[in-house]
This record gives C-alpha cells, sequence and structure tokens, in this order.
C-alpha cells in the first residue's frame, strides 16, 4: 500500500531540523535555588530576618548590657523622644535597648527549642516509621497522648512545674535567668509530636522505594540505612517543618512569658515585655507596640521563608 | 447517510492559544470543517494535536484566562458560538451540543449520585419535574444497557464499572435529545471488549435519533467503525479530511501515510519491523511557521518549511494539505 | 460504624488513664499551694500539718492519686496526729463523679469549672460560627477570582493575619477600636469582662463585650481557613467533573457551589474538629486580655495557685472533649464522603 513512498525518498535528502527548545540540564540545588527566587515573598522574608537578626545582635554593638537593666524611676513612662526612641517602661528602662536584648533571647529560645524539637521529633519518628510494628503502635500512642492536650495547657503546667530556681546562665557573655532553659526545654518537649509525625510519615513512604530494598539486600547497616539512605531522602519537610518551628516556638515564648509563666525578669524577651503591657494599652501604647511588632515580623518573616522553602523543595505538596 | 443534508455546524478559521509562564502554547492554527445533520465525522490524532481544544474551544469550556481564542467562527446553525454570552452558550450545551469525556472516572463527580447528576440537564433544560426527571432517568439507564437502573439512581460512581459509567456518561449527553454529539476518546479508558459495546451503543442512539456525531480518537480502528468522513489533524492543523474508505485506501498525506504504515498488521510477516515515525511533534510554544510535519517528512523541500500548505482537493470528497502529490512524489 | 466508634472509645481509655497519671505525677512539684491557701498565709505549723492531712497531701504521690481516682471514703485518715488514723475521708474519686475540692477557695472542682465553662464555650461557639462562615465567603471568592488584584490582596492580607500572634492582633484591635474611638468620640468597644456592672448581664451587654474576643479569637481561623479553601476550590474547579457540569450546559451558581464546593468543603468538617486544642489554646491568651470570665483565665489561676484538683479537672475534661472531636471528625468525613460510607 504506502510502504513504497515511504521506503523510498523522492527528493534530497532529509535533514531532520531540531524541533525542541534547548536547555542545558540543572543540577537539583540549582533548581531548588531558582524556585526559591522566584518566590518574591521568601526573599522579601528573608530580608527581613536578616534585618532583624542585625538589629538584635548587631545592636548589642551600640547599648550594653546595662543600658538595657538601668532603670530610672525619674523617667517612667515616658513616650518616644529623642532620647528614647521607643520610649520608657513601668520602672524607666529604655524600651529600643530592651528590644535588643531581649530580641536575642527570644531568638536564642526559638533556635535552640528547634534543635531539642527536632532530636526527639526526628528521632522518635524515625524509629516508629522505620520499625513499625509494635514500637510503631507505641510510640504513636504517646505521641497521640502529648497531642491531647492543647500545647499552651502543657507548657504552662510544665513551666510552673520546673519553676524551681535554677541558677543563672553564663551565654553569649550574657548572665542569663535560668527560666530560659526551662523555656527552651518546655517548649522543646511539648513541640516534638509535629514534627514525629512528619518524619514517621516521611519515612513509611520512603522505606517502601527499591533502592532501600537494594540498601538492605548488599548487607548495609540499618543506622547506615537510616541515616544515609532515608533521612537524606526526606530532608525537604524536616527542613520546613524546622523552619516554621523555630517562628512557633519563639510565638510560644511569647504568649507564656505574657501570661506570666516565662522568662523571669531582670531577663528580657520580647514575650515578658508584654506582660501586663495589656493594662497600659490606653495610657502607654509603646510598652507593647515595639515588642509586639518584633515578635509578628519576625514570625511573618519565618512563614514567607518557609512557604518558599516548601514551594522550592518540596514543589507537590500542598501549602495553605 | 447525510452527507448532503443541511449544514449543522460551520467551523472557520478557529485560532485557539494559551498563554502561560513560560511563552504561548499554540493548540490551534486554523481550523476549518463542517459537518452535516446526522453525519459522523472522525478526528483523529496523536496526543497533543489539538483535537480535544478545538471542540472545547467550540463549547466554550476552554478557561480564558489562560486560554484565548484568538479567531475563528463557530457556526452552528447559522449562530456563532464563540461570539455568544455564557449563559446563551450554557442554554445550547447539555441540549443542543452534548459532549462525552474520556476517563468517566474522574468526568462524574464523585459525591453526586448518578440520579442527580443524570437529572440535572432534564431539570435544566427540559424544566421537567421531580418524578419525571426520575422516570425519564430510569428509561434512559435502561436504553444504556445499565441493569436494575431504579436502583442505580441512588448509587454513587465509584459503585459503578468503568464500563457502567461510560454508559452513565453517555446517558447524561443524550438525555435532551442533542443535535450534536462530540464524543472526546470516550472509549480510550476501557477495555477492548467494552470499547465495542460503547461504540455500539452511540451508533444505535445516532441512528435513533438522527444526530451528528464528531468522534475524536487516536485509535484508528474505532474510527473505521464508527465513522463517515474523518479529518486528520497534526500540530493544531488539519492536515487531510476524506470520506473513511477514500482515508484507509488511498491517503494523500504523508502524515496519514506513515500513521498508517505503522499500524501493526495481522497480515504482514512476524519478523517484520514495526515502523514508526521518526523525529517527535513539534513544540507547541514556536508559532508555527510552514508545514509542522517537515521535521518529520520524507518528502519535503524549501517550500514546507516556509509556508504552510492549504487543504487542497486532491479527488472528489478528499482534501489534503502538502505541497507534494504524494501519489506521484512530486511537488505540485 | 458503630463498632468502630466503640473500639476508638475503648482504645481512648487506657489512654485517658496513662495521661491523667502523668499529669498527676508532674503536678505535684508545682508548688506549694499550701502557702497560698484562701488568700491567707498559713503560718503555724500545727495549721498546715492538719490541712495537709486534711487535704491528703502528706500521703505518697501514688496513693494519692489513687485516692483522686476512686475516692478516700473506704480508707481512714490520721487526723489528729496520734499515728492511728480513724477517720474516714469524704472523697468519692473521679471515677464516680467527684472530682475533688479546689485548694485554693475549698469549692468543688465540678462546681468551680462549672460556673466558668459556659462563658468559654460561648465565645469558642460564636468564634467558630464566624470563622466558618467568613472563611467560606472569603475563600471562595478567591478562588474564583484567581488573578485579580482583588485576590492578591488577601492572599497576601491571610498570610500576615495567619502568621500575627493573637496578643497583638488583641492589643491593636484594642487600642484602635476601644482607645481611639473613645478619643474620636466614636462609639467604642469595651475591653473587659463580660458586662458592665452597673447595667447587668443581659444579652446585648454580653453581645457588645464579646466583639473584641471573638473578633481575636477567630481572626487567625479566618486567615487559615480561607487560604485552605481557596487552595481546596481551586483544586477543585479545575477537575474533570466541574467541566462535564459545564459541559451539560449547568448554570454557574450550580457549577460552583454544588459541583465544586461540595468536594472542596468536605476537609473542613474533619479540620474544625480537629483544632479543638487550637482553639482552646487561643481561649487562654484572649480570656486572659479581656478579662473574660471563662476556664481559659480559671486555668491560669489556679495553675499560678497550683491548685491541682481544678487544674487536673481542667486537663482531664480538656482531653475527653479533644478525643471525643477526633472520633467525631473521622466518622463525619467517612459519613460525609460517599466513596467511605458505600464501600
Amino acid at each position: 500500500m504506502s510502504e513504497s513512498t515511504l521506503s523510498q525518498p523522492t527528493k534530497g535528502v532529509v535533514s531532520l531540523t531540531p524541533d525542541e527548545l534547548e536547555t542545558p540540564p540543572l543540577s537539583l540545588g540549582q533548581l531548588t535555588w531558582r524556585r526559591f527566587r522566584r518566590h518574591k515573598m521568601a526573599i522579601f522574608g528573608s530580608v527581613i530576618l536578616l534585618l532583624i537578626m542585625i538589629y538584635a545582635f548587631g545592636g548589642m554593638l551600640v547599648f550594653s548590657e546595662a543600658d538595657a537593666n538601668r532603670t530610672e524611676t525619674g523617667a517612667r513612662l515616658q513616650a518616644p523622644s529623642r532620647e528614647h526612641p521607643f520610649g520608657t517602661d513601668t520602672i524607666g528602662r529604655d524600651i529600643l535597648a530592651r528590644t535588643i536584648y531581649g530580641g536575642q533571647i527570644s531568638i536564642f529560645i526559638g533556635l535552640t527549642a528547634m534543635v531539642v524539637e527536632m532530636v526527639l521529633g526526628i528521632s522518635i519518628g524515625a524509629m516508629a516509621g522505620y520499625f513499625g510494628g509494635k514500637l510503631d503502635s507505641v510510640l504513636m500512642r504517646f505521641t497521640e497522648a502529648v497531642l491531647i492536650i492543647p500545647q499552651i495547657f502543657l507548657l504552662l503546667v510544665m513551666a510552673k512545674y520546673f519553676a524551681q530556681s535554677i541558677p543563672n546562665i553564663k551565654v553569649i557573655g550574657r548572665t542569663l535567668s535560668g527560666s530560659v532553659l526551662v523555656i527552651i526545654f518546655v517548649i522543646g518537649i511539648t513541640s516534638w509530636p509535629y514534627l514525629a509525625r512528619i518524619v514517621r510519615a516521611q519515612f513509611l513512604s520512603v522505606k517502601e522505594n527499591d533502592f532501600i530494598l537494594a540498601a538492605r539486600a548488599t548487607g548495609t547497616s540499618t543506622r547506615d540505612i537510616i541515616f544515609r539512605h532515608i533521612l537524606p531522602n526526606s530532608i525537604a519537610p524536616i527542613i520546613v517543618a524546622a523552619t516554621l518551628s523555630v517562628a512557633a516556638a519563639i510565638t510560644l515564648e511569647a504568649y507564656i512569658s505574657f501570661l506570666g509563666l516565662g522568662v523571669r525578669p531582670p531577663t528580657a524577651t520580647w514575650g515578658n515585655m508584654l506582660e501586663g503591657a495589656y493594662n497600659y494599652v490606653d495610657s502607654a501604647w509603646w510598652l507593647w507596640f515595639f515588642p509586639g511588632l518584633l515578635i509578628a515580623l519576625i514570625v511573618l518573616s519565618i512563614n514567607f521563608l518557609g512557604d518558599g522553602l516548601r514551594d522550592a523543595l518540596d514543589p507537590h505538596s500542598r501549602a495553605i | 447517510m447525510g452527507i448532503d443534508s443541511e449544514r449543522i455546524l460551520e467551523i472557520n478559521n478557529l485560532r485557539t492559544r494559551f498563554h502561560i509562564a513560560e511563552g504561548t502554547v499554540y493548540a490551534v492554527n486554523g481550523v476549518s470543517f463542517s459537518l452535516n445533520q446526522g453525519e459522523t465525522i472522525g478526528v483523529v490524532g496523536e496526543s497533543g494535536c489539538g483535537k480535544s481544544v478545538t471542540m472545547l474551544s467550540i463549547m466554550g469550556l476552554i478557561p480564558i484566562p489562560p486560554g484565548d481564542i484568538a479567531s475563528g467562527e463557530a457556526l452552528f446553525r447559522g449562530r456563532d458560538l464563540l461570539k455568544i454570552t455564557d449563559s446563551e452558550m450554557e442554554q445550547i450545551r447539555g441540549k443542543d451540543i452534548a459532549m462525552v469525556f474520556q476517563d468517566p472516572m474522574t468526568a462524574l463527580n464523585p459525591v453526586l449520585s448518578i440520579g442527580r447528576q443524570l437529572g440535572e440537564p432534564l431539570r435544566v433544560h427540559l424544566g421537567m419535574n421531580k418524578e419525571a426527571v426520575r422516570q425519564r432517568s430510569i428509561e434512559l439507564l435502561e436504553q444504556v444497557g445499565i441493569p436494575d437502573p431504579a436502583h442505580r439512581l441512588s448509587e454513587y460512581p465509584h459503585q459503578l464499572s468503568g464500563g457502567q459509567r461510560q454508559r452513565a456518561m453517555i446517558a447524561m449527553a443524550l438525555a435532551c435529545v442533542p443535535s450534536i454529539l462530540i464524543a472526546d476518546e470516550p472509549t480510550t479508558a476501557l477495555d477492548v471488549t467494552i470499547q465495542a459495546q460503547i461504540v455500539e451503543l452511540v451508533q444505535r442512539f445516532r441512528d435513533q435519533m438522527a444526530m451528528s456525531v464528531i468522534w475524536i480518537t487516536h485509535d484508528l480502528g474505532v474510527v473505521a467503525e464508527i465513522a463517515e468522513r474523518v479529518l486528520v489533524m497534526y500540530a493544531g492543523f488539519i492536515v487531510e479530511e476524506a470520506l473513511v474508505d477514500d482515508l484507509y485506501e488511498d491517503p494523500r498525506h504523508p502524515y496519514t501515510l506513515a500513521l498508517l504504515a505503522a499500524l501493526p498488521r495481522v497480515d504482514r510477516r512476524r519478523d517484520h519491523r514495526l515502523l514508526s515515525i521518526p523525529g517527535a511533534p513539534p513544540n507547541l510554544l514556536v508559532q508555527p511557521k510552514g508545514c509542522p510535519f517537515a521535521a518529520r517528512c520524507e518528502l519535503v523541500f524549501d517550500r514546507c518549511r516556509e509556508e504552510m500548505p492549504p487543504l487542497i482537493e486532491v479527488a472528489g470528497n478528499h482534501q489534503a494539505a502538502c505541497w507534494f502529490d504524494v501519489t506521484t512524489g512530486m511537488p505540485r | 460504624m458503630t463498632r468502630y466508634i466503640i473500639r476508638r472509645l475503648l482504645q481512648a481509655i487506657p489512654l485517658l488513664f496513662i495521661i491523667s497519671l502523668v499529669l498527676f505525677i508532674l503536678m505535684q512539684n508545682m508548688g506549694d499551694p499550701l502557702a497560698t491557701m484562701g488568700g491567707r498565709k498559713v503560718t503555724r505549723r500545727e495549721d498546715r500539718i492538719r490541712l495537709a492531712r486534711q487535704l491528703g497531701l502528706d500521703k505518697p504521690v501514688i496513693l494519692q492519686y489513687v485516692y483522686w481516682l476512686v475516692g478516700n471514703d473506704w480508707a481512714k485518715t490520721d487526723m489528729d496526729g496520734d499515728g492511728i488514723a480513724e477517720t474516714p475521708g469524704s472523697r468519692k474519686g473521679v471515677l464516680r463523679g467527684d472530682w475533688g475540692i479546689s485548694l485554693v477557695n475549698r469549692q468543688p472542682v465540678m462546681e468551680v469549672i462549672g460556673d466558668r465553662l459556659p462563658n468559654t464555650l460561648l465565645l469558642m461557639l460564636v468564634a467558630e460560627v464566624i470563622v466558618i462562615s467568613l472563611a467560606m465567603l472569603i475563600g471562595i471568592y478567591s478562588a474564583l477570582h484567581q488573578y485579580t488584584a482583588a485576590d492578591n490582596i488577601i492572599t497576601a492580607t491571610t498570610f500576615v493575619f495567619y502568621s500575627m500572634p493573637v496578643f497583638f492582633f488583641a492589643l491593636l484591635a484594642m487600642y484602635f477600636f476601644a482607645v481611639n474611638f473613645k478619643k474620636w468620640g466614636l462609639p467604642y468597644l469595651p475591653t473587659v469582662g463580660m458586662f458592665e456592672p452597673e447595667i447587668g448581664k443581659t444579652t446585648a451587654q454580653v453581645a457588645w463585650h464579646m466583639v473584641l474576643p471573638v473578633a481575636t479569637l477567630s481572626f487567625g481561623f479566618i486567615a487559615g481557613y480561607s487560604r485552605y479553601i481557596r487552595s481546596t476550590m481551586l483544586e477543585s474547579l479545575g477537575q474533570d467533573y466541574v467541566r462535564t457540569a459545564k459541559a451539560k450546559g449547568l448554570p454557574r451558581l450550580e457549577v460552583v457551589y454544588i459541583h465544586a464546593l461540595k468536594n472542596a468543603a468536605l476537609p473542613i468538617v474533619t479540620i474544625v474538629a480537629l483544632d479543638l486544642p487550637f482553639l482552646l489554646g487561643g481561649a487562654i491568651v484572649t480570656e486572659r486580655i479581656f478579662g473574660w470570665p471563662g476556664m481559659g483565665r480559671l486555668f491560669l489561676d489556679h495553675v499560678s495557685r497550683s491548685d491541682t484538683p481544678v487544674v487536673l479537672g481542667i486537663l482531664m475534661m480538656i482531653a475527653v472533649a479533644v478525643i471525643i472531636f477526633q472520633i467525631i471528625a473521622d466518622v463525619a468525613y467517612a459519613w460525609l464522603d460517599p466513596r467511605i460510607r458505600y464501600k
């Protein structure tokens, strides 16, 4: 029928013109960076975050810790002025200096609590997800139990429980109330369930892949399988969750300090600067506005960053 | 059948684009054809050739951003469907022109009962009351061969088999006795045995209702069974149009030739290698210049790459868009 | 289905026991309730010892837990210090409905909680209704007008509100609607309590006083849920069955609000039920700021005063409520989604 026409080229030699756009293949890292860059909000968030960090830690060069703690009862509750750009609080301390040093603590708490949460969450989640069976059931029961009580309630009870005096500690050249450690610990041990569930889900799904089967067949040790095969492939949602948990930790510290059971004075945090500030809503707005704004900004910027990371690292997940 | 009777649908120079982040997708590039009362035409082509987009454009089902109907007319009984308002189009869809889609599992709403979905066109277009809708729905399900129809009305799509779901879809489409049925690959997702049943079902209805049918497929076998006339599409263009027998016996476009040659055949020698068309379909992100098949065609010369050949009458009721006369291998 | 519910409830029981035990032990070290008993300072040693014996605080922790659970009216306490237990206890224990006495004001725990609980429920219920209605409206509008300026503004705003800490919103709202309105002579919103004492607890008063607390409690959820609805609506609108609905010539309203929305809103039921813990958490901060006499503030007050019976009572009640809502969430979803209901 038509075969003959095909096997007999008639006029000239057929030269196939390349008809697809040529683009060089990109590495995974490059691809991720490109997606991240496209996310304008994430860049915006990162910039704000950087600025806040510079403010909190660079501010040490401008104000000393003594400045933050110096009380001047004569200058109580002064509105923002040139001398005190953010005003003064109920016992005459300069709010600007306090937000700088308070910021350091709040950020420090956020980061360290995240580390505690990661260690606990990843270990428990990995064990539950990898080994499955009875261990999984027990660990998940345990996780569920922690999740049943709303986190703030747990935090308040535990903060009170651990409220015995812990000696002051020395960190980054400052002397801090021991309650900082208590708060970090307490936030960490009530937040890990969220991460544990994510890690477990990841492990459960990655575990089913054939390359894990191959690794086991070639005699790779369990430890190696977990740390060198499964974990690196699950890292994306873990990174996103870890980033967002810093914001959550900062918020939680602010909540419990605001409610009076958090970091004890004279160590300032943005949270405890807000304690009792609602009594002065009408008379001294600067008491709550500046620390509150800083908390809102850092949480917002971390959330933007987390969103961008999520789109960049894990484009298939549905983000709210 | 009805080839010389009244022209019911006339498409002229339809161009549809999609504007996406990477650029513009030139999905349909100047498609023109017509459909007569009671006629069945088949539209064949590979994935991405624009056959679905053409029909969706006519039906007004292309999402308007990012879609964009750049030019063309779609005259249904003289009325240009591309120029009427949304609510006017809503009255035509499902009533005068109906469409059946490829995957009945995703095309049916999983959280609404079969009865509800079947009753919708009856209620909306024919204004029937609940009891009348129920009666008619049971009738329709019977007609498409679904057993125990009264019971089925309260069931949900996931409770039916694949074949039954497609039959239900067809029942839904034919509920208001439309003049035109557009079937977009209705059997592609089904088993071969069910395929045959569905084809036969549509044929039966078509004969009963004197309906026109546009059957889209990439399966040349199915087209041979059901269509009277066939359009072959490639990269958003119609490259050949002929009566079905003429197309299979006397193809006049290199693409059609290649397609038919690539069909595995039972009567060839067993060690005969399967032929495939070298190369790949063109990138639709590039504005088409010249013949889209030029890159893969055996018969190609400079004019092919510069200018798109129009559909030229090459025999009775037979058109092809090629600068060459494939029977001689020489340019016209 | 009933078997499933019963099984879940049975599974919950050991969970509750373990939670109560852990919490009980945790709270032993919360501080000395005797130090601030009923406001008076109990200084005399004899008084302290007597009080301790009366409240059973001198017994080992495990025994205290048992008494809490099943009462001590079957056991005898040594009240007069002679080493011989002679006085029978008066508590029936949690399992028989007796939640004990508050260490702070000597009132039965159930009464103390019951006094405040309705106020919190009122806030939460009203907030939930507002959250669901507003979130649906905003989410659907946003989805239908994708790519427009309005959608972009809404997306940005919801993101900001979703990230904002509750107290900042509350303080800003207070500052703006209460303080400044007052300054500008506009009718301003009250910021403390449930009603003005002079006027009394009328519906109008309560409603007016509820405005700021409810707004504070809901804004974060409205932002979050509307983003979720927007995303599920967009997904739903892009599905094949919506194309089929349009191909049948159904009017746009029916396509959007029945075909698309029914699919998109299905998971909301689950989310609402599972978000109960967060709603309760928000209630604590909100009640504190606005002086709302609810369970959250109660909890706060009694935790700071180490009142174990009341704190335990509240926590266990919350635990039971959360577990029940989790079961409701699962059952409701299974019932609403025909793919699961008719398997």
